[in-house]
């Protein structure tokens, strides 16, 4: 039965005439709304209660607060230059050299990874290796490979790799997956072997694409190396740990502003290199 | 297409000589800097202990298996942090991030020369500084605890999900808007019935996009004492108790799977 008297399914323009007009609800279901709707306040009312702030405390780091804030206006890059140089420069290396090696490991997992491509069991095999890959967050492999291997940027590089490896394989054999398939098989029509095929039916097509991607990914691994210091695996994370730890602001305000400029100027780049490879 | 002539005829090439030269000093700049970053990473690297790694693997493998399922009843209450410090922190965001996205839209910022630009700035700041370095710096001024992880998971990501909601703004469908205008719209009406209604889907995307994210960054926001179960991980590690590290290692990657789980199926059901 409709409710409505010209026996449509929807309110035609004779059912709305002289009722008022009401903005149509996110939630099309009405149970479904109201129970989000409690559920969400009773969730927020038993957050509110379980967190425990101790304002008194958070009101005396008001001031210290407004210390950091300051020390923005004047960054202190000189008094620990030697520091800051050093924690950069391992960053950036560890950085770049874990980017070739993600990148060149990915390539085949990607292939691997593609349906159109791969065979199942190989096919198996590689999302397994991405599923792993992008479960486990990067600082906590940091912590399992700096017990394994010792501290230093070694530790820090095989993490950034591992993490390379399930972001760009996943995003580049999804792109194979949607690739045309005509330009692959007219160039398989002509006799070519697997190789040639994948020379030239299909990384022609993905290449733009994993351009723009390998960038994308030196940018998060310079973010992410930023941080790998807090657990001992190399970069300025330990630096700017040591910062905040003697309350010496001013340092690290400068070494937070670098971080910002480079992954600024690295997001610039990649923005125009993007552009002229699409 | 260059040609070479040569006696048996012309030959194709891809490329004339100086693209060649050009492409192959490319390769071989870029090739010398990889060699020269490598070097730096094994002069820092003990290399005894990278070729002892599978012998520490194994045992740090013995020491973990099997993990520590009592332990599960002290973890608990960490979790319930963790799910709080997330979902507070991506309320906080999201509160935070709508008014800088109108603001740094092209077509709703009421000054591209002043007010876009800061708008701009404070999403690149927010985005390019890790959630652990917020905490770190939270904990420094707020002190150790959630209140100090939920503002870090709040900060860390007004910048993503501003920036991905001020491009849903730019991408409006401008004739709804001109059409709500037509009526005689005052400006805030306009925003509320002519550009609120076109990006909803987009905002709810972006909220269960970033909600799942940041279930994945609070698990460890505890490394550096901002409370949730990295805490008890940074405890466990530390009096090297192994098995109750490999258990909440598992409970983090449930929590991980769960989340992605919910959040594709949610946007599953607005797209």
């Amino acid at each position: 039965m409709s409710a409505y008297a010209t026996g449509e399914t929807h309110p035609t323009l004779n059912d709305m005439l002289g009722t008022r007009w009401r903005r149509p609800p996110l939630v099309q279901r009405a149970w479904l709304r109201w129970v989000l709707v409690i559920g969400g306040i009773a969730y927020l009312i038993a957050a509110f209660l379980s967190v425990e702030v101790n304002w008194a405390r958070v009101y005396e780091g008001l001031d210290r607060g407004g210390a950091f804030i300051m020390a923005f206006t004047q960054p202190d890059f000189v008094s620990r230059a030697d520091a800051i140089w050093d924690g950069m420069l391992e960053s950036i290396v560890m950085t770049v050299a874990s980017s070739v090696v993600g990148i060149l490991v990915s390539i085949p997992i990607a292939l691997g990874a593609a349906r159109n491509i791969a065979p199942l069991p190989i096919y198996l095999i590689c999302r397994g290796i991405i599923a792993v890959s992008r479960a486990l967050q990067e600082i906590i492999v940091a912590i399992l490979l700096v017990a394994i291997f010792g501290f230093g940027p070694f530790a820090g590089f095989v993490t950034l790799s591992f993490a390379t490896i399930g972001f760009l394989s996943k995003l580049l054999a999804e792109d194979i997956e949607s690739m045309d398939r005509s330009q692959a098989e007219a160039v398989r029509a002509t006799g070519a072997r697997w190789s040639q095929w994948i020379d030239y039916g299909v990384k022609p097509q993905v290449i733009p694409r994993l351009i723009g991607l390998s960038i994308y990914r030196v940018d998060i691994n310079f973010r992410e190396s930023a941080i790998l210091g807090l657990v001992g695996a190399g970069g300025i994370g330990a630096t700017l740990n040591t910062a905040f730890d003697r309350y010496e602001y001013d340092t690290a305000a400068a070494i937070l502003l670098i971080i910002i400029g480079i992954v600024m100027a690295l997001e610039y780049i990649s923005g125009i290199v993007r552009a002229r490879v699409q | 297409m260059p040609v070479i002539e040569s006696s048996q005829g012309p030959i194709w090439r891809l490329r004339n000589r100086n693209e060649t030269l050009k492409r192959w000093f490319g390769w071989l700049f870029g090739v010398a800097i990889f060699l020269w970053c490598w070097q730096q990473i094994s002069d820092a690297t003990t290399w005894f202990f990278v070729w002892d790694a599978p012998n520490i693997a194994g045992d740090i493998l013995g020491r973990a298996t099997p993990p520590r399922w009592s332990y599960m009843d002290n973890l608990w209450w960490p979790i319930w942090d963790t799910l709080n410090i997330a979902t507070l922190g991506t309320i906080g965001a999201l509160i935070l991030a709508v008014p800088i996205a109108f603001l740094a839209a092209r077509n709703t910022t009421p000054s591209t020369l002043f007010i876009r630009p800061i708008a701009l700035l404070i999403i690149v700041a927010t985005r390019s500084i890790n959630s652990l370095i917020w905490a770190l710096l939270l904990i420094a001024i707020i002190g150790p605890g959630v209140f100090a992880g939920i503002i870090a998971i709040a900060i860390r990501s007004i910048g993503f999900c501003a920036k991905l909601l001020y491009e849903a703004i730019e991408e409006i469908d401008q004739s709804q808007v001109e059409a709500v205008t037509a009526t005689g719209a005052s400006r805030w009406q306009v925003m509320v019935y002519g550009i609120v209604p076109q990006i909803m889907p987009a905002f709810a995307g972006i909220a269960v996009f970033r909600w799942d994210i940041n279930i994945r960054e609070s698990t460890v926001l505890g490394l550096v004492g901002a409370g949730g179960i990295g805490l008890q991980l940074q405890a466990s590690l530390n009096t090297l108790a192994w098995p109750q590290v490999s258990l909440i290692l598992l409970v983090i990657l449930a929590a991980v799977v769960i989340s992605e789980w919910v959040s594709a199926k949610v946007r599953g059901a607005i797209i």
